[in-house]
């Protein structure tokens, strides 16, 4: 990806540098592997949000007008739903800038296990075509692909899924999991063995850091996932009944199995954003993170209580009231650590010199976007309220606000941050606020009219509705469009800026600019810190 | 309602959205949503009345919270931009303030959970039943059963073309739940094939029909008329299209009703055994 001039520096560092196939195919460079991610991510998003606009356009109206089958619209919302948490957020936050600035951050030269991380690229790769391919697959009698959700509630996706669709389903996640698991292993490995001489644990990023409890929640999370979907695959193939309850098994049991993950799942999702939103203000205010280790270990603090609040997707299920009470408990004591960081947040631009750069925006977006999702969380926490919420549009709001609003704000930040260190092109400010100000107002357009929505009773996963839903329904999907029109400003921007090719300094952002990816060229070379640097 | 209840409902009706409006309530109709409805539909049983406070009381804290966030940072982006800021500090610790952030909130916390506690435990407790309602979530409508009077019938949505006047589309059904106003009413759900959920918003009831299970809710109407519901766990094709109706009535009209479908159903069964004959 480097230009001539940088690839003649580039031959001056190091002679033998891959092309071509055994670049791309056989890759063993953390910087590439992270831009193959990229664009499997980028690739993610676009089929995500294109299902996502689809469901729009058929919720735009009461009646049903764009699908003639509503199955297709269920095998939409589970296809949304797994594309964007498998193979758009994901592969961004961890594949993507996770592989690209960790070694960077701790000054190593690479990852600790570089041929792994290749294949845990390819693996998504093909995750991604089995996911693809099951929707063409048959599914339900009379449809193609798996419509049970993304949650793929038994029985549901055994007995309610006659077709293939959720068996390829099935193994696109184990392919999934596995790349997921190889790359936890390997960070794990690179941040607590790989760091320069001098940059102790308390010295390091807070990207880092959040890279390093994401992979720990990884790590433990998803070979639980692993295993139900293992026994959901021997139940709908091999005869097994772990959730035939007719056969001695518990429907509910997939549900504790599934959100034993799904809720490590979340913060997996989020961390890594509030690791990049850190490095964001910290430069732009000029001003180091306030609060350094509370900052760490709340993250810390988030992802160890994260594994014990899974049920809290369940109060509706037919959970005992006390176990119900102990879930409610603990979801809410979460609120204190996420709470100190956002305060940290707005501490550490408090007393500063801020800069509005895109990246900036993106931040400042997140912070107050990202309190407003988080405080509906606090109150969908109770399970008394949460009664009348369950299964309503103010879930999906919720989720929409921290994960649309929040994690994919602070992907864009990410973008506008780096992508000039990465690719050594500037991109066009105009653009990435134009952007930025399309996605703000189309995203909270979209998603705040769905709180009023739930709370007047309107289910979720619904392809039609009772008419008195319309009005913010037509609203909803009005912010849609024009959150899709800032999608394409950003494509717009993306192509400006690799054509224009605007030189990027090593530093285009200043004395706020403080970890070691400032300090190396813009694109860097392909081998880094062949030399460690130390730490003072 | 009393004062305190009025008074908070104010509040938060004044500190802006997702207010309920049953106390600001213009001449709706009960039972089910409205256009442009910003809050709960209009309780009708005293677990909803206390979801609707709860709800009240934290969204006024929520709503607080998230001001303070944004007048932070709104003073944070006039106050210290690069121009009215040039030279940034490097103050990045205060024990105070840290301290502060993390025990406030949680005070805030059992501030909320004292009434959280209270309602959920409120839920579950289970008055002695006056009626006893079997509901089975099938694909794609409910069963009902009224055991202790032997009734059993189907409850199916009624498609839009045979909709009457005045009958809302998608939630209208052709047998309804009938039950008294005043009664406590339990409810078991269990299903035929998938996980289905028995969900009434103006009751303040949602429970899941698990198949192998049978699990119970409970509620006390306290006014007359049509209630509705929908479906609310993704049960494959017609999920949005299997809507619960209940339609709350005085005691003598439900003892009609009874005595009607007890006879229907006898007649059926009549008819039954002489075609067999």
């Amino acid at each position: 990806m480097a230009n001539n001039a940088q690839a003649e520096a580039a031959h001056h560092d190091h002679d033998d540098h891959p092309h071509g196939l055994r670049r791309w195919l056989f890759s063993t460079n953390h910087k590439d592997i992270g831009t193959l991610y990229l664009i499997l991510s980028l690739v993610g998003g676009i089929i995500g949000a294109l299902l996502s606009m689809a469901m729009r356009a058929e919720l735009m109206e009461p009646g049903m007008q764009i699908f003639g089958n509503p199955e297709m619209y269920n095998v939409f919302v589970t296809a949304h739903g797994l594309i964007m948490v498998f193979f758009t957020i994901m592969p961004a936050t961890v594949g993507a800038f996770g592989n690209w600035m960790v070694p960077l951050m701790i000054g190593a030269p690479d990852m600790a296990f570089p041929r792994m991380n290749n294949i845990s690229f390819w693996l998504l790769a093909m995750a991604f075509v089995l996911l693809v391919t099951s929707l063409f697959m048959p599914g339900a009698p009379g449809s193609t692909g798996a419509g049970a959700g993304w949650t793929i509630y038994a029985p549901l996706s055994t007995s309610g899924s006659p077709g293939v669709a959720v068996d390829f389903a099935i193994l696109a996640l184990h392919l999934g999991g596995a790349s997921s698991i190889l790359g936890a292993i390997n960070f794990i490995t690179t941040i607590m063995n790989m760091r320069a001489p001098g940059m102790t644990l308390h010295k390091m990023p807070l990207f880092v850091w959040s890279i390093l409890v994401t992979a720990f929640l990884l790590l433990l999370s998803l070979p639980v996932l692993a295993g139900a979907i293992t026994m959901l695959l021997t139940d709908r193939n091999f005869g097994t009944a772990f959730f035939d309850s007719a056969h001695g098994g518990d429907p509910l049991l997939w549900q504790h199995l599934f959100w034993f993950f799904g809720h490590p799942e979340v913060y997996i999702l989020i961390l890594p954003g509030f690791g990049m939103i850190s490095q964001i203000v910290a430069t732009f205010s000029k001003k180091p993170v306030f609060g350094y280790l509370g900052m760490a270990y709340a993250m810390v603090a988030i992802g160890v209580i994260g594994f014990v609040v899974w049920a809290h997707h369940m109060y509706a299920a037919g959970l005992d009231v006390n176990t119900q009470a102990y879930f409610v408990f603990a979801t809410m004591v979460i609120a204190v650590p996420t709470g100190v960081k956002i305060f940290s947040w707005i501490a550490t631009m408090w007393g500063g010199s801020i800069s509005f750069k895109t990246p900036m925006l993106w931040a400042l977006g997140f912070i107050f976007l990202f309190t407003v999702g988080g405080v509906t969380g606090v109150m969908l926490s109770n399970a008394g309220v949460d009664r009348s919420f369950h299964d309503t549009y103010y879930v999906v709001a919720h989720f929409h606000y921290v994960l649309s609003l929040g994690a994919v704000f602070s992907l864009f930040a990410a973008w506008y941050y780096w992508s000039p260190k990465m690719y050594g092109y500037m991109y066009s400010e105009a653009l990435g606020k134009l952007h930025f100000w399309l996605m703000f107002v189309g995203a909270n357009l979209a998603f705040f009219p769905q709180h009023f929505l739930g709370l007047a009773g309107m289910p979720r996963r619904y392809a039609d509705y009772p008419d008195a839903y319309a009005g913010w329904n037509m609203i909803s999907s009005i912010g849609a469009y024009l959150a899709m029109a800032g999608f394409v400003v950003f494509f717009i921007a993306v192509i400006q800026q690799f054509s224009r090719k605007q030189k990027a300094a090593a530093n285009p952002w200043g004395p706020g600019a403080t970890t070691l990816e400032w300090t190396v060229s813009s694109p860097p070379p392909f081998h880094t810190f062949d030399t460690l640097p130390r730490i003072k | 309602m009393g004062m305190l209840h009025r008074a908070l409902m104010v509040l938060a009706a004044l500190a802006g959205l997702g207010a309920s409006g049953s106390a600001l309530a213009e001449e709706l109709p009960l039972g089910q949503p409205h256009p442009w409805q910003l809050g709960f539909q209009e309780a009708v049983t005293p677990i909803m009345a206390q979801i609707h406070d709860f709800h009240n009381y934290v969204t006024f804290i929520i709503i607080a919270i998230t001001l303070f966030v944004l007048a932070l940072m709104i003073i944070v982006m006039v106050r210290f931009n690069e121009k009215s800021n040039p030279e940034p500090s490097r103050t990045s610790h205060n024990t105070l303030l840290e301290v502060a952030w993390t025990v406030i909130p949680i005070f805030i916390l059992v501030a909320i959970a004292i009434p959280s506690f209270r309602l959920l435990f409120a839920q579950y407790d289970f008055p002695k039943a006056d009626v006893s309602i079997t509901a089975t979530g099938a694909q794609w409508y409910w069963i009902y059963e009224y055991p202790e009077e032997d009734i059993s019938f189907n409850s199916i949505m009624v498609p839009d073309a045979q909709l009457k006047e005045g009958q809302p589309r998608l939630l209208t059904v052709d047998n309804e739940v009938v039950v008294p106003v005043g009664a406590n009413v339990v409810v078991s759900l269990k299903s035929n094939d998938v996980i289905h959920d028995w969900a009434v918003p103006s009751f303040g009831v949602k429970l899941d029909a698990v198949p192998g299970r049978l699990q119970q809710t409970w509620f006390r109407a306290e006014k007359e008329g049509w209630f509705y519901g929908q479906c609310s766990e993704l049960c494959g094709r017609n999920h949005a299209f299997m809507p619960i109706a209940v339609r709350v009535v005085s005691q003598d009209e439900y003892d009609a009703w009874v005595a009607g479908k007890k006879s229907a159903s006898i007649d059926t069964k009549g008819k039954l055994a002489s075609a067999r004959d």
